[in-house]
């Protein structure tokens, strides 16, 4: 360690891996239906993608979790967008690929992804 | 130097800047009451008797480690203060074995004085005390933890006077007593008996070990022919047990006074000493002429030989082989003295009056024996305070006895001996002889005065017939371990050292009168009572021990001469390595 | 990239509640899962609460459990880092609110709190020394040592106002100023971390879960005094946190935070650990220095003091572990941020060991000016059992007693040295009805004869006879006279004494007698105690009203003294009675009676 900007470009990299331990309520939330029926449908490489992602992207207010069933076993795998002051949005039928839009366009740029929400896809 | 201004009492004052208020008090004439002060060794402010009020500080501070500042207020005598150091006094009576009548210390104890002084002889606080441990291990002292008042001087001397350090606060609050590492006896560790921890107490917790009853019951019994010698700085101490001014020689009442306690011969160490001057010198030329091991370090002082074994044993090669004083007279007395008078050895008692508690030790060692064994050189060591007891006991009126004579043989001396007293005089007293002996000229001037006075460390260079004898001077041990530190490394290249154990050689021994630290932290006792001997020494017609014409007597009847056979086996003596812990 | 971090407390509260079987369970269950790649779990330092031990935290949710078995591992792990399903029967009941799972920082405990000192305590692996700097840790040092002169430096900690945390409270910048100021070749800077009252261990608990804090404000303080050399002087019976000091040592050495030339900027510095033997004294900062320099560890005269002749007679700089904990804050959000923080005098937060008749025992941090109330009645949680608040204890044996007449005190170093307490390390001991005051100041006074190093005599001798009338009177032996006594000998032990330990010995003494001078005139007068604590005061009695007979309370009586045939009413001989208490326990109908 030679110099304060070191420093500081290791802590940014560290802090990266560090933010979900913040109590902070005003995080958008991002959760993944993780019951057997949620894994079954292909819901964990969903939430490594979701995860990985906003590490890249050293996005801190952002907090990737898991929960139970939420009903729509048929919808699966889900995923719920929690943004602070807004209506949840609700994904279906996740894959990979479709998580990792979903953080660009959804959470990065503010645009949900309106053609996986549930209301399209049920539609 | 700079001066602060302050106010002692109200009183304007102007002292040298980094003054403690103590010092500065006694600029004033203002004597503050102190315990565990000892100056320069033990400033720790632990004993709070000195407790004065400085305007702004939170509660009293302890005047003895507290430093004047600029416009600084000062009491010294608040109704607030005399009271918290009765309070003082009252829990150490507490916690202490108040035998004071019988108490060796009564009278001359610095705890009864400060009680007398503040008027406290009843304690309001009762309670629990320290149990009593009794450490009579040793063969010269007596440890009563019961009448310690943990002032912690014994500590402070024997670490910083002595770097003997063996011994220190063992456990810790109301529990806490002095003792050695582990409440090890003092028998068993690296104490070298010098009892300048005696000296340094201001209570009844440390006292030589009494052997008065063993003389008493010598000179009672008709069997025995009982015979006493003092040593030189003796007759420079003895006088302030009885009230007399230090450095006061009182040679002729203390023979009178010996005599009149009994003895059937007062006789002189000096005489041993002059026999030491013979041997010793012998010895030195001899190890310079063969080649022997150098420097050599003198022998006359017990408490430096269990020094020098226990810390620096691999210079036990360089100390002189010679007896020291005290066992040479023993020797001679029980050998030829005895021969000479007709009495068996057996029924000779010697005793001697020593400033040192090594001497008890050292009456014990082996090899100190000439008459065989059983038959020890010296029967008792006492040291001058026991002496000064047994004066007392016998009521006799010391002040005003008359001056008398040592009885001959053996009170035949030089000035040369009387000099041993103080530290250098035996190196004075050998280069004396040494000198004549080597050039066989007499010496034009025989003061050596780079040798004398009481710095720790002396050293001086003299051509000697054309050879150049270095030679240092060092008293008590922390001195000691600083020279003999640049032998061992091969720093400096003496040919002779003089290393006596206790700081200012034996008139300030561990076995000598005791004065209150008021007395030795503002006058120097070591030069006032040398004084005494250095006056003496220059008054008498014989100052050369090779003078002495006793000396040339025994030598004719029965050694020969210096260093021969005769004299090794009565007059040598060898040495053993010990473990420093 | 883990999706999931399981935090266990690894403090030395929970890891006496056996928080190491709980990791290796979790690991072995998660391994089992195949979830290793997915959860990390992470032992951090202490939460706070640790009557609630051991305790996990799983992170995103921040879901809180408190008082895991290893028996519910598996569940943990099945169904909540595998199916996200928090299992919340498990979790802490007040963060449980109508079945909805609460943050913790809502939490009653929590919420009152502000962590400056503990920020780290409980969210970062305090072995990783990454996970510190990710929480802008050696920012501070870096920021120091790049953009600041050491004058700055020490006026910045200055306008912060912080005062130090172990005791005194004094200005930790102006002592700072007096060491910069001492010329010499060598200085040095220490911390105390031989926390030594009972009961008290915050900074045990920094040491133990953010030791990084303080080897950052050690060298900020090296910068700027002008020292290259530390010492943390710890308390052998610290052993996790010794262990995690010298791990995050080592870390800060290879990482260049520690050494020569660090960031650059030509400062070298040094840091290096001394334990201590568990002498309570050592904590005295004279006497800590002598027992770093090898020697006996006892106190040494004041003036010089260690900003001029410290360590080894060299200016030294000597603060304690919490103090340490707020500096680099200082420096990077700035003293008026911490100014901003706490009372007119008194600024920042401190942290307490709350301890006692109390629900949440536990550490917290808390502003300066909360009142004594919020602590005990919200963040503590309230007394157990319905009893009544008597009075709670600051600043250990040097402190003192607030009755419950001043529970509104706003807490300060001012505040409580006013009223004849003081602040001390921070221990805090709440006290209920059944205390008695007299045995609470002997309690404190034997605790300071024991440790009192025995170098002066009022705190060797004097603590020793004060806790002699103390024992008197709590025996009914007392006379209205040892009151005075008690008086006049403990002013003249805080007067006299040659350094802190002696001079605040006496405190609980005087502060009960203060405010509870009629239970020490119960004791002497009516030879009662009114709490019913003193021993020699009680007496068991049976209620031969109440008494069935059952006879067990003969059998438990460890001395014989109960007689009585089954099925009549048993008797108590007083003079046999040892009251001990075992027959009270046993009976079942309330027959006995204690006065």
């Amino acid at each position: 360690m030679k110099s304060l900007e070191e420093l500081k470009a290791l802590r940014d990299k560290m802090a990266a891996n560090m933010g979900i331990r913040e109590d902070d309520s005003d995080n958008i939330r991002i959760v993944v239906g993780m019951a057997t029926c949620g894994i079954a449908a292909g819901a964990r490489p969903v939430l490594h993608a979701l995860t990985e992602e906003v590490a890249k992207r050293g996005l801190k207010n952002v907090t990737v979790a898991q929960t139970g069933c939420i009903g729509i076993c048929q919808y699966e795998p889900v995923v719920e967008v929690f943004c602070p002051g807004k209506e949840k949005i609700t994904y279906v039928k996740m894959t990979p690929e479709k998580a990792v839009r979903i953080v660009n366009d959804h959470i990065v740029n503010g645009n949900p992804v309106n053609e996986y929400t549930i209301g399209s896809t049920v539609k | 130097m700079e001066n602060v201004n302050i106010t002692i009492n109200g009183m304007p004052l102007s002292v040298p800047k980094g003054s403690t208020i103590l010092e500065a008090a006694r600029l004033g004439n203002i004597d503050i009451p102190t315990l565990c002060y000892l100056k320069d060794i033990n400033e720790i402010g632990a004993c709070r008797m000195c407790v004065v009020e400085v305007k702004g500080a939170r509660g009293l501070v302890a005047s003895c480690v507290y430093p004047v500042a600029e416009g600084m207020e000062i009491r010294t005598n608040t109704p607030q203060i005399m009271e918290a150091r009765r309070t003082n006094l009252e829990l150490l009576l507490s916690n202490h074995e108040r035998k004071c009548l019988s108490c060796v210390r009564s009278t001359n104890c610095e705890l009864q004085k400060l009680c007398r002084d503040l008027k406290v002889d009843e304690t309001r606080f009762s309670g629990e005390k320290t149990p009593s441990m009794i450490d009579d291990s040793a063969a010269h002292m007596i440890r009563d933890n019961s009448k310690c008042v943990l002032c912690r001087r014994c500590v402070a001397v024997c670490s910083k006077l002595q770097d003997v350090a063996v011994i220190g606060a063992n456990e810790r609050g109301f529990k806490t007593h002095i003792g050695c590492a582990f409440d090890e006896d003092l028998a068993n560790v690296a104490c070298i008996s010098c009892g300048q921890c005696i000296v340094a107490c201001p209570t009844g917790a440390l006292q030589e070990k009494d052997q008065t009853k063993e003389v008493w019951d010598a000179l009672a019994d008709p069997d025995k022919k009982v015979i006493v010698q003092t040593a030189p700085s003796i007759r420079a101490t003895l006088g302030e047990s009885f009230g007399m001014p230090i450095g006061t020689n009182v040679e002729g009442k203390m023979v009178a006074a010996l005599r009149r306690l009994g003895f059937d011969g007062v006789y002189d160490t000096d005489l041993a000493a002059d026999l030491t001057i013979m041997e010793e010198a012998n010895e030195l030329v001899d190890r310079i002429k063969e080649g022997g091991t150098l420097p050599m370090i003198t022998s006359c002082s017990p408490g430096w030989i269990k020094y020098c074994e226990h810390i620096f044993p691999d210079l036990i090669p360089n100390l002189s082989t010679c007896k020291s004083p005290q066992q040479m007279f023993g020797a001679i007395a029980k050998t030829w003295y005895a021969k000479k008078m007709g009495i068996d050895p057996k029924n000779l008692f010697v005793v001697s009056v020593m400033p040192c508690t090594a001497k008890k030790f050292e009456v014990g060692r082996d090899g100190q024996s000439a008459a065989g064994e059983g038959c020890p050189d010296v029967d008792v060591a006492l040291t001058t305070r026991e002496i000064a007891r047994m004066i007392e006991t016998a009521g006799l009126d010391f002040v005003n006895l008359p001056d008398e004579e040592f009885d001959a043989p053996l009170g035949a001396s030089t000035g040369a001996a009387v000099i041993f007293g103080a530290t250098g005089g035996v190196m004075e007293a050998a280069l004396r002889t040494a000198v004549e002996t080597i050039t066989g000229e007499e010496l034009d001037r025989l003061e050596f005065t780079e040798v004398r006075g009481t710095k720790g460390i002396k050293e001086a260079s003299y051509n000697v017939g054309g050879l150049e004898v270095k030679v240092a001077v060092a008293s008590g041990m922390k001195n000691a371990k600083e020279l003999l530190t640049k032998v061992r490394n091969g720093e400096a290249d003496y040919q002779f050292i003089e290393i006596m154990g206790c700081p200012g050689g034996c008139v300030n021994g561990g076995g000598q009168p005791i004065q209150p630290a008021s007395v030795r932290n503002f006058v120097d006792l070591k030069s006032l009572r040398a004084k005494a001997l250095y006056d003496q020494d220059a008054n008498m017609p014989l100052r050369k021990s090779h003078d002495n014409p006793v000396l040339k007597e025994i030598y004719a009847d029965f050694l020969g001469k210096p260093g021969s056979h005769v004299a090794h086996e009565v007059l040598h003596t060898s040495y053993v390595k010990r473990t420093r812990y | 990239m883990y999706r999931s971090h399981v935090l266990v407390c690894g403090g030395t509260g929970c890891t006496s509640s056996g928080s190491g079987r709980i990791v290796e369970a979790l690991e072995k269950e998660i391994a089992a899962a195949g979830l290793s790649e997915e959860v990390k779990v992470v032992k951090t330092g202490c939460f706070g609460l640790c009557a609630l031990g051991p305790i996990m935290i799983v992170y995103p949710e921040g879901a809180f459990y408190s008082m895991v078995k290893e028996k519910d591992i598996p569940e943990i792990v099945s169904e909540h880092l595998l199916k996200g399903r928090i299992v919340k029967r498990l979790l802490y009941s007040e963060t449980v609110k109508e079945d909805e799972v609460q943050s913790l920082s809502q939490t009653q405990f929590y919420s009152k709190q502000l962590r400056v000192a503990l920020r780290n305590c409980g969210v970062i692996d305090p072995e990783n020394i990454n996970e510190y700097i990710a929480y802008d840790g050696y920012q501070a040092l870096g920021k120091v040592l790049t953009e600041m002169t050491p004058q700055q430096v020490i006026d910045t900690i200055k306008a912060s106002g912080l005062r130090g945390r172990g005791g005194a409270g004094f200005p930790t910048g102006t002592k700072w100023s007096f060491a910069a100021a001492s010329v010499a070749d060598q200085k040095y800077v220490c911390c105390n971390a031989d926390e030594g009252d009972p009961g008290a261990f915050m900074d045990r608990s920094v040491l133990e879960g953010d030791p990084h804090v303080v080897i950052e404000a050690m060298a900020i303080a090296g910068y700027a005094i002008g020292a290259t050399q530390g010492y943390v002087y710890i308390r052998a019976e610290y052993p996790i946190a010794v262990k995690r000091l010298s791990i995050a040592i080592e870390q800060a050495r290879e990482m260049g935070m520690l050494g020569k030339n660090i960031f650059g900027s030509g400062f070298d510095f040094n840091l290096e650990i001394r334990l201590g033997a568990g002498a309570f004294v050592c904590g005295e900062e004279t006497a800590l220095m002598t027992s770093i320099e090898g020697h006996r560890g006892e106190p040494r005269p004041r003036p010089p003091f260690p900003a001029v002749k410290g360590l080894f007679g060299k200016p030294t700089v000597l603060n304690n572990v919490e103090t340490y904990a707020n500096v680099p804050r200082i420096i990077l959000k700035g003293a008026d941020w911490f100014a901003s923080m706490g009372t007119e005098k008194s600024k920042g937060t401190k942290v307490f060991a709350l301890g006692g008749k109390i629900h949440n025992t536990g550490l917290v941090e808390i502003p300066m000016g909360t009142t004594l109330r919020e602590i005990v009645e919200e963040i503590g949680g309230g007394i157990p059992n319905g009893k009544k608040f008597k009075a709670a204890q600051t600043g250990g044996p040097s402190g003192g007693c607030i009755p419950a007449s001043l529970i509104d005190t706003p807490i300060d170093y001012d505040n409580l040295i006013a009223i004849g307490s003081m602040m001390g390390s921070g221990g805090l001991i709440v006290m209920d009805e059944d205390t008695c005051m007299v045995d609470i100041a002997k309690f404190f006074l034997e605790f300071t004869v024991d440790e009192s190093c025995g170098k002066c005599t009022p705190c060797r001798v004097g603590t020793k006879r004060l806790y002699e009338i103390l024992d008197k009177i709590s025996k009914g032996k007392g006379e209205m006279e040892d009151l005075d006594r008690l008086v006049e000998l403990a002013n003249y032990i805080k007067s006299n004494s040659l350094c802190g330990l002696g001079q605040t010995a006496p405190n609980p003494v005087l502060s009960t007698l203060r405010y509870f001078k009629d239970e020490y005139i119960a004791h002497i007068k009516d030879k009662t105690c009114p709490a019913g604590v003193c021993k020699e005061l009680l007496t068991y009695s049976i209620d031969p009203e109440k008494c069935k007979g059952c006879t067990l309370c003969a059998r438990v009586c460890p001395a014989d003294a109960i007689s009585g045939t089954v099925k009549n009413p048993h008797k108590i001989d007083r003079n046999k009675c040892l009251k001990c208490g075992a027959c009270m326990e046993k009976c079942r109908f309330g027959a006995i009676v204690k006065n």
